[in-house]
């Protein structure tokens, strides 16, 4: 286990970074919603590398030779996850619709002087 | 058919919401919603007796026992979490026929219910699952039909809300899914029971450490603990009145009994509060937000948002009394969770009835309304004394079990906790005072309609709020006093479901 063993983890930790700064640093509603995808789609990878054994294969029964099988059950609960993922994006993309056609803007301080004014 | 029970909680309004959508009827989708939330009462009801008379309920879906299929597992603890919620759902929807006609498009109103009962799916999903991942699944589909439902309100403000709410919320889902992950990596194996046994055995450990530390923030979010609670005020107050109510009655209760579950029976009590020392983060933001929203809250114009600030508040009581880690504290944390529910609930559907028929919540547009509609503003007084923490209500016997969870506790700074929570009961009664105020030493505003709501709807033709609202909101003023005289049955079952939690015998 050494640095370059555990490049899927370092991807996961270097998307959940970006996707979070994203999230934090941009007033784009849009991007807000890129940056949240990136950080939800970085969990993704930790759930797959953690089930993938090198060299295993799908788990589907063999007649012959004794095959690795990786752990299937990770991967199906990221298929879960990722129609989460997707619920999430359309539903936080179809409010930015509705709050472009409520404030004519979707720049996070446009809509904050809008609800001043 | 009985032992069915733990996933009809589930299925039944599952399978409800795509029938409220098909419908496209108002009333009939309606009459759909409430048909749900009250078998889910009843089937609550009946768990928890069930509970109480035989132990704990295991049900392994689809006949794959656990740890290998998902388990349904309900115990007194997550039992009473059920009877909340659905208690609180059985109330809110007879309440929700007028209250929604007039606040949502008549098209969308069959939509509303739908994201009604997917909210209601979500929440019980989470409390009756024995399976970490469930959780997950279930948080989000209660999350995301909330966001939709907070979307809904009237003012755009209401949008932002939602969205803002989507955001803090995702990332608070998202960390709990890392958290999940993590404890798969260590022991692979998602069955709450199972990870407890294998957790313990593995010891103290780093990743395990990294797992609780992603789960704490994951679920102060989504139960709004103070600083992450920037997304509940917004929410609270530009959902219609119906959502509100419901929500803030059941929403952050549920996310308390994740963070219960989580810490006391994945973890263990030991764990959490001895290695990690959870108390020591937990009992500070406790303290912090008690005192800084209650503050907040006195200084708000909307009645809504002050009473959004002090749900926050409330929520802080919670937490202080799990923090204490003893079964009084805990016994304090359950049961202010029932109470807090049925406080909020009353008080939120109180400012529903006026929302109806002022059309705005402000304070300066609830001048002089006393003499118009007397039983809402009685409503709104008693709620109010609830919150406060008057004798004979729901409030006093929280209050009573935190103080003394407190004074168990030896150390001056103790006696401190103990002042802190009188000082904060008498902002309650201040920030409740100031509605009052309006309500009933006011002159009503001249006949122009205030805040702006339904043209042609001035104060000087607002009437009382039909029965239809009034009644529903003194069903769950009436529990308030009913539960704050006799708190024999709310005590008991949160005191043994403390002591199991603790892992003591009840």
């Amino acid at each position: 286990m050494n640095v370059l063993g555990l490049v899927n983890y370092w991807a996961f930790i270097f998307l959940m970074m970006v996707g979070f700064y994203i999230l934090i640093s941009q007033g784009n509603l849009i991007k807000k919603i890129v940056g949240l995808s990136i950080f939800q789609t970085s969990v993704f990878i930790l759930y797959i590398s953690m089930g993938k054994i090198r060299g295993g294969t799908a788990p589907i029964l063999m007649s012959e030779g004794d095959p690795v099988y990786s752990n299937p059950l990770p991967h199906v609960l990221i298929l879960t996850a990722i129609v989460v993922g997707v619920a999430t994006t359309a539903l936080g993309l179809s409010l930015v619709v509705r709050i472009h056609e409520a404030y004519g803007t979707i720049e996070e301080d446009e809509i904050h002087d809008h609800d001043l004014a | 058919m009985t032992a069915h029970l733990p996933v009809l909680q589930v299925v039944i309004p599952l399978l409800a919401a795509p029938l409220c959508a098909m419908v496209r009827h108002g009333r009939i989708a309606w009459g759909i919603a409430l048909a749900t939330s009250w078998t889910t009462f009843g089937i609550a009801i009946r768990l928890l007796a069930q509970v109480q008379a035989e132990g704990p309920i295991s049900y392994a879906l689809g006949g794959w026992a656990a740890p290998v299929g998902i388990e349904y597992r309900v115990d007194l603890v997550n039992a009473f979490v059920l009877v909340i919620v659905t208690a609180i759902g059985a109330v809110v929807t007879p309440y929700a026929l007028k209250s929604v006609e007039q606040e949502i498009d008549a098209a969308k109103i069959p939509l509303f219910y739908a994201a009604f009962v997917l909210c209601l799916t979500g929440l019980l999903g989470i409390a009756v699952t024995g399976d970490v991942f469930n959780v997950f699944v279930f948080l989000e589909v209660s999350s995301l039909s909330a966001y939709a439902l907070i979307a809904l309100g009237q003012d755009r403000r209401a949008l932002t809300a939602a969205y803002q709410y989507l955001i803090m919320g995702s990332i608070g889902a998202t960390f709990i899914v890392i958290g999940i992950g993590m404890m798969y990596v260590m022991t692979g194996t998602l069955n709450m029971v199972d990870l407890s046994v294998l957790l313990a055995e593995l010891g103290p450990n780093r990743t395990v450490a990294v797992a609780f530390g992603f789960l704490s923030v994951g679920i102060s979010l989504k139960l709004a603990l103070f600083p992450l609670h920037f997304w509940l005020p917004n929410a609270y107050t530009y959902a219609p009145s119906a959502v509100t109510a419901f929500i803030a009655s059941t929403a952050t209760k549920v996310a308390v009994y994740m963070l219960l579950r989580f810490f006391f029976t994945v973890f263990g009590g030991v764990f959490s509060f001895d290695v990690m020392q959870l108390d020591r983060v937990l009992l500070p933001l406790a303290l912090v937000a008690i005192f800084s929203m209650s503050l907040v809250a006195i200084f708000q114009a909307n009645v809504k948002r002050m009473l959004a600030y002090s749900s926050v508040a409330q929520i802080g009581y919670m937490i202080l009394g799990i923090s204490m880690a003893s079964v009084t504290g805990l016994t304090a944390g359950i049961l202010h969770l029932f109470n807090h529910a049925l406080i909020k609930g009353g008080l939120f559907m109180a400012l529903g009835c006026v929302m109806y028929r002022v059309g705005s919540v402000e304070i300066e547009a609830m001048r002089g309304l006393a003499k118009k509609m007397p039983w809402t503003m009685a409503a709104f007084v008693a709620g109010g004394f609830s919150l406060i923490g008057l004798p004979f209500t729901v409030g006093f016997i929280s209050k009573w079990y935190l103080i003394l969870g407190a004074l168990e506790r030896d150390g001056w700074q103790w006696w401190l906790v103990v002042g802190l929570v009188l000082t904060t009961s008498l902002m309650a009664l201040v920030y409740i005072w100031r509605v009052v105020e309006a309500a009933y030493f006011q002159e009503a505003p001249n006949a122009e309609s205030p805040g702006g709501g339904f043209p042609g709807e001035g104060t000087s033709a607002v009437v009382e709020a039909p029965l239809a609202l009034l009644i529903p909101t003194w069903v769950l003023i009436v529990a308030n006093f009913y539960f704050g005289i006799d708190a024999t049955f709310t005590a008991k079952v949160a005191g043994s479901a403390a002591r199991s939690l603790m892992g003591i015998a009840p």
